[in-house]
């Protein structure tokens, strides 16, 4: 199969994607490797914060994040996957942009100067310059004749001062638009999932997710397509309805798109199993 | 405790400077808040606060400190900037959580929610021992903690079956680094 020429990209995974949800990392590998962009894993990458560092001790949650800064090679876009991990990301960097304490404290700690010119993005970001047609021409394209709703949770809300640096809307509706996924009008497609109040406070959650999950079920999709591999959890995790339709990481389905091979230990790692529904489309048989 | 109309506000002992340092430390202007509930009609969550995030607002420009830092407002709000994107006046409304939470810490008050300030203690100790979170004893860890192993077991058990809960952390090689983060 031809690929397109290789672009090397320093890779953030974050925990969540580097734990509980493998098969959102391997599919986001999977379908860069058919795009030629090559993820090269951030040697050494510590945790972005979460929601807890900036939430109880905003210095940590600085520091934790410069460490990653300070370890990107120069010259090499940084990109992450997890729309959390890179909003913490580029709110140490635009600090730092600004702050020349900040900056002073960031050689003092990580032995080096903060690079200004190291450019901060999310996978969509990227997706938003590609050819999508272009591309699936090339590579030859998977006809998946199935309806979804596209599921941003918070990544499209941001904080003022970050708001210009980028704009993820409706990229997964743009990119999904060419294999024949049909999406259908919804309220809940900015909706927080609840993040880290799933521990603490389900009794909280579980009623968020449930709205969203019938929300997706009352406008006739057949699947959700989430963003992010924490809401992706969430979703899974706290839904109590009898039976909610599948949920997939944007990855495994552009990878389908792109026809791979690879998805042999991503589907099966669901809660709410998948197969069925890819089965009954002709996708993933193997 | 669903105080659904937002909790009223009484105006004695207005502290005037810390309205000044928790502008300072969030770097936004909540003076300019117009008292229009566009973030609070937009937020998730606002259900099951005591105060709107509106109120909060209303508070912090009031100098009201003990209110402002002994609501569960403050625990409740995950910071997913659905207010923001919806404030006309461009108020950093997560921002101005995030420094009343750390005041609330640091100036000893009435921790309304402490088993959400429970997690993220055990979010950032799992950071500080392996630089990374590991989901599994976190979760074991916060459920001794408040002496619940009960509630969740079902789906702790689903998750392991599934193998989406690592026995084993994932740890970075230089720990130092990380802490010397937390000596800080």
């Amino acid at each position: 199969m031809p690929e397109t020429n290789s672009a090397d990209f320093s890779y953030f995974p974050g925990c969540s994607l580097a734990t509980t949800a493998k098969e959102s990392n391997q599919s986001l590998i999977e379908c860069c490797r058919k795009m030629g962009i090559n993820l090269v894993e951030l040697a050494d990458w510590n945790c972005c914060g979460s929601s807890s560092a900036h939430s109880i001790n905003h210095q940590v949650a600085f520091d934790l994040a410069c460490r990653n800064l300070s370890l990107a090679p120069p010259g090499r876009p940084l990109v992450a996957a997890c729309p959390s991990c890179t909003l913490r990301l580029k709110h140490a960097q635009q600090r730092l942009r600004n702050d020349e304490a900040a900056r002073s404290r960031y050689r003092q700690m990580w032995g080096r100067p903060f690079d200004p010119d190291l450019s901060v993005r999310h996978f969509f970001g990227i997706l938003a310059g590609v050819d999508m047609d272009g591309l699936l021409s090339t590579l030859g394209r998977v006809q998946i004749n199935m309806t979804y709703v596209p599921y941003y949770g918070c990544m499209l809300n941001r904080p003022f001062a970050l708001r210009a640096l980028s704009d993820h809307q409706e990229v997964m509706e743009k990119t999904l638009a060419g294999v024949g996924l049909q999406p259908k009008r919804w309220s809940y497609g900015s909706q927080c999932c609840g993040t880290f109040l799933t521990v603490a406070r389900p009794d909280i959650v579980t009623p968020k997710v449930n709205a969203i999950l019938q929300g997706a079920a009352d406008s006739g999709a057949e699947c959700i397509v989430t963003a992010c591999a924490m809401c992706h959890m969430n979703l899974e995790v706290r839904c109590t309805l009898k039976n909610p339709i599948p949920i997939f990481h944007f990855s495994e389905i552009l990878s389908l798109a792109f026809g791979t091979s690879k998805h042999k230990n991503w589907f099966a790692r669901h809660l709410i199993d998948p197969r069925p529904l890819l089965k009954s489309k002709g996708l993933a048989a193997s | 405790m669903n105080n659904r109309g937002g909790a009223p506000i009484c105006l004695k002992d207005l502290d005037f400077r810390f309205s000044q340092k928790v502008k300072r430390w969030a770097g936004t202007d909540f003076h300019t808040c117009l008292q229009c509930r566009s973030c609070s009609g937009g937020c998730p969550f606002s259900e099951y606060m005591d105060y709107m995030p509106n109120g909060v607002m209303r508070l912090v420009q009031l100098g009201l400190k003990s209110e402002a830092l002994t609501c569960n407002t403050i625990w409740i709000c995950v910071g997913c900037h659905t207010c923001t994107i919806q404030c006309p006046m461009a108020i950093d409304i997560p921002g101005v959580m995030d420094v009343l939470r750390e005041q609330a810490i640091a100036e000893h008050a009435d921790i309304l929610e402490p088993d959400i300030l429970n997690v993220h203690r055990e979010v950032l100790g799992s950071i500080e021992r392996y630089g990374r979170t590991h989901k599994l004893e976190i979760m074991l860890r916060y459920k001794l903690k408040t002496r619940d192993l009960i509630s969740d077991w079902t789906v702790g058990m689903k998750m392991l079956a599934k193998r989406k809960l690592d026995l084993t952390p994932s740890r970075i090689e230089r720990i130092d680094d990380v802490k010397k983060i937390f000596q800080e």
